[in-house]
């Protein structure tokens, strides 16, 4: 019986040459066979009003897609936070230190990366994961800066988010940060380009559904950085960011830019309860 | 000789409608969201609007519209309604104006305007991601939209 169903589904995926298989699956990500991580929980308060239920991408993505990243010998993100593990070692810049010399084992950076991007109050500006580890390497090191989204940057948060697994996303959208969290919303909602579309278009109202060959989900970024099986290397959520901003036929902002610092305080704060996967794996 | 008078009417009206003006984007008249006159002054050709239709480098309706007539196209979306029927349910004019500037009938549409130059926030280059330049214009020329239109009359349940 169960058979019968899967040809008659085999079938009307071919009548619509595809299209079809567009709700979140109904799993569990345990991740090493040990942590179980939360990618189903109910909305934040502040976004009762759009959504019910936040939902992490893993819950759209194919069953081999899921598996690989429920197994760090099987997720290649792992390599690149291996790579970063070595950097964090390493001593550069004028003042002879590494990232170590400061803050020892990359785990006693757990929870960091759930609470970014984050209000530094003698900076007096919302930083980013990015933002903090270059002010670490120009200030305390006097190294050079990364580049924003290129792979030292994007290995080294991969390395401080998987020290993080299985913490919710928890972003403070209030107080100083909160003008900067106002800017990001508006972002989110303002549609943009020749398509005219903004990134609730997609990810708010129409996620599970299909966009072509493309599940849509909800856009959380609780997963970055991704190893995406399209490009195979891990992706920076501004570079994400910048490609969605693409596709809609516009001008796009930089990253490491105003606008984007601020969309990802709001889209991290639209996660606000799910639990920090990066490096995931998406296609 | 009557061959040769119909070749000679055709090849009139060819030269016609080639040398008829296109109604610019910004000049399209719309009324209640429908478009009466041709944006091109020419006809539609159902044959090129079925590959515009399922063409991802054109029209690509199907990113986001389900169209059984188009089954050889893999991947059909599901973000708007399916165009089946579509002929039976919208006259030309309307078809016609929903192409253009859906927003004009459908206020809150995610659907693209595909023929505008106007209004838009932080309009890009294509696909490149850098501010549109000198050779922005409409996403489907006016005959790319007749084509269209007269793909989507032929859709009758």
């Amino acid at each position: 019986m169960k058979r019968l169903a899967q040809m008659a589904c085999t079938v009307s995926v071919m009548a619509f040459g595809g299209a079809a298989m567009a709700d979140p699956v109904d799993d569990t990500l345990i991740l090493n066979e040990d942590i179980t991580m939360v990618t189903r929980t109910a909305a934040p308060a502040h976004l009762e009003d759009a959504v019910d239920e936040v939902l992490s991408g893993w819950l759209f993505r194919g069953t081999e897609t899921r598996a690989m990243q429920a197994d760090d010998f099987d997720n290649p993100g792992m390599i690149f936070v291996e790579q970063a593990e070595d950097v964090w070692n390493t001593a550069e810049g004028s003042e002879g230190k590494s990232c170590a010399s400061c803050h020892n084992e990359p785990d006693t950076m757990a929870g960091v990366r759930a609470v970014y991007p984050k209000w530094n109050e003698a900076a007096g500006e919302v930083r980013t994961l990015e933002m903090q580890i270059n002010d670490c390497r120009e200030n305390r090191m006097g190294a050079e800066k990364w580049k924003y989204t290129k792979s030292n940057m994007v290995n080294m948060t991969a390395l401080l988010a998987s020290v993080s697994r299985g913490m919710p996303i928890n972003v403070a959208i209030d107080g100083p940060a909160q003008s900067t969290w106002e800017q990001g919303k508006e972002l989110y909602y303002t549609r943009t380009g020749q398509l005219e579309l903004s990134c609730a278009n997609c990810h708010e109202d129409s996620y599970g559904k299909m966009i072509r060959a493309d599940h849509l989900s909800q856009g959380q970024i609780n997963g970055f950085p991704v190893y995406r099986l399209k490009n195979t290397k891990l992706n920076a959520v501004h570079a994400r960011f910048k490609g969605c901003v693409r596709d809609t036929r516009a001008e796009t902002y930089k990253p490491g830019s105003p606008e984007f610092i601020a969309l990802e305080l709001y889209v991290a704060s639209r996660g606000n309860g799910l639990s920090v996967e990066g490096p995931s794996i998406r296609n | 000789m009557k061959i040769l008078g119909t070749a000679a009417v055709i090849a009139g009206m060819l030269t016609s409608a080639a040398l008829a003006e296109a109604v610019a984007p910004t000049a399209v008249k719309y009324d209640e969201g429908t478009v009466a006159m041709s944006l091109s002054g020419a006809a539609g050709d159902p044959v090129e609007g079925r590959n515009i239709v399922g063409n991802k480098k054109k029209g690509n309706c199907v990113a986001c519209h389900q169209v059984t007539d188009l089954s050889d196209v893999p991947f059909h979306g599901e973000i708007g309604p399916a165009l089946d029927g579509a002929g039976d349910r919208w006259n030309e004019a309307e078809l016609r104006g929903i192409v253009a500037n859906a927003k004009l009938m459908f206020e809150d549409t995610m659907m693209p305007a595909f023929y505008k130059t106007e209004g838009f926030i932080r309009p890009g280059k294509a696909y490149t991601g850098k501010a549109a330049d000198e050779t922005f214009g409409p996403v489907l020329t006016a005959q790319q939209i007749e084509d269209v239109v007269a793909y989507l009359k032929t859709l009758k349940e």
